[in-house]
């Protein structure tokens, strides 16, 4: 691997310093509250996602469905 | 009974999905885990919601956890991915910023339009490399940090820092400054 230029390097992070300053040096760069209360709302809302392979098996079963229409009894009848 | 023991079971606990063990967790590393997000993003608000966002990864990812590795290197990881979707998700500026943050010492030689032009720029990056050169230029972590985060090699991180300024000076000759 190529090391960096170490001149131009040490440019541009003077350079990126000055643009934006480390977030130590900023307001809030600490935590400054629980967050614990939001915690559950969060929780709460995993129920609703549906994995992405769900959603391929359903597209799978519909595909199948609109090429064989035929199984759509054989279907209702199993479930 | 040992503090060390006893975090060992918390840990065990938490592997086992239960929810007590999660929220102990929780309050004894949220902390850490906003101030490492805030520095890949730099957004205190956004740093709170991707802390939840993580901690919410991690009570799913719970069952895959092995107790007997460090959960502070696990949730850092998670952490980073978090920020990495967030970073993908958003639009790169289009214009110059005018808010940009003063820095505690401004050296008088870089003017404040210079410093536009370098937010802008470095707004411009692809996220892998924002996040390497953020953590590695301007927060000043350790290499071996970074790529632990990351999930890459110490060499991975010294690369994607190197096209970062490469990117960088490139987009900047664009604007007509010479880094």
């Amino acid at each position: 691997m190529r090391e960096p230029d170490r001149e131009p390097q040490e440019r541009i992070e003077h350079l990126l310093k000055q643009s934006l300053p480390p977030t130590g040096t900023r307001p809030r760069a600490a935590l400054d509250r629980d967050l614990w209360p939001a915690m559950p709302r969060r929780l709460d809302r995993q129920s609703v996602a549906v994995p992405w392979f769900d959603w391929a098996l359903l597209a799978a079963l519909a595909l199948c469905l609109a090429i064989f229409p035929r199984a759509i009894p054989v279907l209702l009848y199993h479930l | 009974m040992p503090v060390l023991e006893q975090q060992s079971d918390v840990l065990q606990q938490f592997s086992r999905g239960e929810v007590g063990a999660f929220e102990a967790l929780f309050l004894r590393h949220q902390g850490e885990v906003y101030r490492w997000i805030l520095r890949i993003v730099r957004d205190p608000a956004m740093a709170e919601d991707l802390t939840v966002e993580t901690f919410w990864r991690i009570h799913r990812a719970h069952a895959r956890f092995d107790p007997a590795r460090s959960f502070e290197a696990w949730a850092r990881r998670i952490a980073s991915n978090a920020a990495l979707d967030y970073l993908r998700s958003t639009k790169p500026e289009t214009e110059l910023p005018d808010d940009l943050p003063q820095p505690m010492q401004p050296d008088p030689a870089i003017s404040q339009e210079l410093r536009q032009k370098t937010s802008y720029a470095f707004s411009r990056l692809p996220p892998k490399l924002r996040i390497a050169a953020t953590l590695a230029l301007i927060e000043e972590q350790p290499y071996q940090e970074i790529a632990d985060a990351l999930g890459i090699s110490v060499g991975a991180v010294k690369l994607r820092v190197f096209r970062a300024v490469r990117l960088l000076r490139k987009t900047l000759k664009q604007q007509g400054v010479e880094p």
